[in-house]
């Protein structure tokens, strides 16, 4: 029995002669933050498609619960209880917060072949959820476009909690928020971590991902360049390894000024 | 972790309630997709009843006759209401009116078959042409309005090849004969509440022929049709897990397919939905009518879609609803016959007509912008 809730070891894809991803391996215990850091094109996309089913890689494995998974489809994934909140949060704005929340996987109620929605208990549930997280959705039946973007990423995370997710994959979850909506969503993800989940936090925003990330794996090119704990690596020796050193000397100016708009808030 | 307690409000859902109550129903009504029609209609009948209230066309038979018409386009509106919120449109509604026609027609006349059969095949046929336009949008990915315009076509072909092949001719009269005694056919050729108009005719509280029987016989087929599939349409949509299926299909196939909802069967299922409700329409004419035509539905798609457009169904989809499209029906219907009874040149319909639409596709825009606005 080892320590680790999933592992995924030495996964690699390719896509023709093209290899997208070469021996990344990543070790979630349950509740522990790793971020997956790596500038565009270090293979996070593909990466997240094969955690979430989408891909099957070439070679390694994946070990779950000390039982080794193969993915046929998304859907396995999801059963076993890995879930993947991809980055256009699979929400319909014109749709209400309920009917978004249990989209797919409507509770019903009545009699065979005349089942109805049951919409009383999931507007309970979805408001109750929620609320949980802080968000006081007044009326339930509200649509998800009139709440903010913070607020619809808190959404579409407690969504995948409820429906049983062990391991939360997150794809970029605070690249389209400011500075107090990004801070909402990650508080979230903490305090879901704490709650026994193991998640894979997503993301190129070092600023972000390191406040609340106990390990940290970075991705260039398609390689993993190790995965560090967070008492082993500072924040700017990560961000010069996403970088890869090339164009180190203007995000350095970069983030020096983001660094002071930072403290200011 | 210190967050925890932070984040975790049980005043939330003891504030729950009372501000619940705070949203007016006002608010309520303003985010339902079927206002503006349901105004719209209100707005019809006082116009209507001022205009035309003493010449007779608010009398139980001119009543039933403006309804009738409303019902019979509100069928197809209903579904195709339901194919847009979809996210899909269907323009071959009026060209499989036609079709079904004659599938009913020519096999009954000129086969031999019971007219029961005819029915059954004609909606074999439209559960056919359902499922192959819905495939081909599904599987291609090209969009329904080329699919169902190529279909709008083909079918018409079809109709007017297939007919002059059998018959010689473009019309299939003489069914009337058949409808007496079929086991399937007074669905679709029986007024109802008869009782009730002849009790009312005895009382002398509704216009009377010179005989003694009442002018409006009973409740057409239609009206009975119209309120049923209205009310079905609705607890689907609002009532059923497929409901919230046909919403998320419109609203964001991608998102939809990512959280499980199986967005090709639901639009596969609903272009099925608009051919049977055509066939459905069909019906209903060519039993009222007692013979089929090959032209019969021509531009009733475009009807369909602007009754649904008016009832608050987004082009886009993901948004509207089947009361909504009710309300269109009633709308184009009561204007459509109310224009006789006023002095108005009845050419003024379709402009009326174009007007209505152009308007209550402005008034959606706002809603929806309205709807997904950002705090």
């Amino acid at each position: 029995m080892s320590d680790y809730l999933v592992q995924f070891n030495n996964i690699s894809k390719f896509f023709g002669k093209v290899i997208a991803l070469k021996d990344v391996t990543m070790r979630l215990k349950k509740g522990e933050i790793m971020c997956l850091l790596g500038d565009n094109g270090a293979g996070k996309s593909t990466l997240i498609k094969t955690l979430a089913g989408v891909h099957k890689p070439d070679e390694g494995e994946i070990i779950f619960e000390d039982k080794k998974i193969v993915f046929d489809s998304p859907k396995d994934a999801l059963d076993i209880g890995i879930g993947t909140v991809y980055q256009d949060l699979a929400l319909v704005p014109l749709m209400s917060v309920t009917r978004n929340f249990f989209m797919g996987r409507e509770p019903q109620k009545g009699i065979p072949f005349l089942k109805t929605f049951d919409v009383e208990k999931a507007n309970k549930i979805a408001a109750d959820r929620m609320g949980q997280i802080g968000i006081d959705v007044r009326d339930p039946s509200q649509a998800v476009g009139t709440m903010s973007g913070g607020e619809r990423q808190c959404l579409a995370i407690s969504r995948a909690i409820y429906f049983g997710a062990k391991v939360l994959v997150l794809d970029e979850p605070t690249s389209a928020l400011g500075v107090h909506q990004a801070s909402m969503v990650l508080k979230y993800i903490v305090k879901a971590a704490s709650e026994g989940l193991a998640v894979i936090l997503i993301t190129h925003n070092v600023h972000h991902a390191y406040p609340v990330g106990n390990s940290f794996t970075v991705l260039n090119r398609g390689k993993s360049m190790g995965t560090f704990q967070k008492k082993d690596i500072s924040r700017e020796k990560l961000l010069s390894m996403m970088a890869g050193g090339e164009e180190l000397d203007k995000l350095e100016v970069e983030l020096q000024e983001m660094d002071r708009i930072h403290n200011k808030n | 972790m210190s967050l925890k307690s932070k984040s975790i409000s049980s005043k939330s859902s003891l504030n729950e309630d009372e501000r619940l109550k705070k949203i007016s129903p006002l608010r309520v009504l303003l985010n339902r997709p079927e206002l503006g029609a349901l105004g719209g209609s209100i707005l019809v009948f006082i116009f209507f009843g001022i205009v035309a209230g003493d010449t007779g066309m608010f009398s139980a038979y001119g009543m039933l006759n403006f309804l009738d018409v409303s019902a019979n386009l509100g069928i197809i509106a209903i579904a195709a209401a339901m194919l847009m919120i979809g996210g899909e449109f269907d323009l071959s509604i009026g060209s499989m009116i036609g079709f079904a026609g004659i599938c009913i027609a020519i096999p009954a006349i000129y086969w031999g078959w019971p007219l029961w059969m005819s029915i059954v095949f004609a909606f074999a046929m439209a559960v056919l042409v359902g499922y192959f336009n819905g495939i081909m949008v599904v599987k291609t990915g090209l969009p329904s309005f080329i699919v169902t315009l190529a279909m709008l076509f083909i079918l018409r072909g079809l109709t007017l090849a297939i007919t002059r092949l059998i018959t010689g001719r473009t019309q299939v009269p003489g069914l009337r004969v058949l409808i007496e005694d079929d086991p399937l056919a007074w669905l679709f050729a029986t007024d109802t509440f008869k009782w009730l108009f002849t009790w009312l005719g005895s009382l002398k509280l509704i216009e009377l022929r010179t005989d003694g029987t009442p002018l409006a016989t009973g409740i057409p087929p239609s009206v009975i049709w119209f309120i049923a599939l209205t009310l079905f349409a609705t607890w689907i949509l609002m009532k059923t897990r497929y409901g919230n299926w046909i919403f998320a299909s419109g609203g964001d196939k991608v998102g939809a397919t990512n959280v499980g909802v199986p967005v090709g069967r639901v639009k596969i299922s609903l272009f099925i939905g608009t051919a049977v409700a055509s066939t459905i329409f069909a019906c209903i004419q060519v039993l009222d009518a007692g013979s089929a035509d090959t032209m019969r539905g021509t531009l009733k798609e475009l009807e369909a879609i602007a009754a649904a457009v008016v009832g608050g169904c987004l082009l886009t989809g993901g948004y509207g609803s089947a009361i909504g499209a009710a309300f269109g029906a009633i709308i184009f219907g009561t204007v459509s016959m109310g224009i006789f009874y006023t002095d108005v040149d009845t050419d003024w319909f379709k402009v009326f007509l174009g007007a209505m639409m152009l308007i209550a596709v402005v008034f959606n825009n706002y809603i929806r912008k309205k709807v997904t606005e950002s705090k």
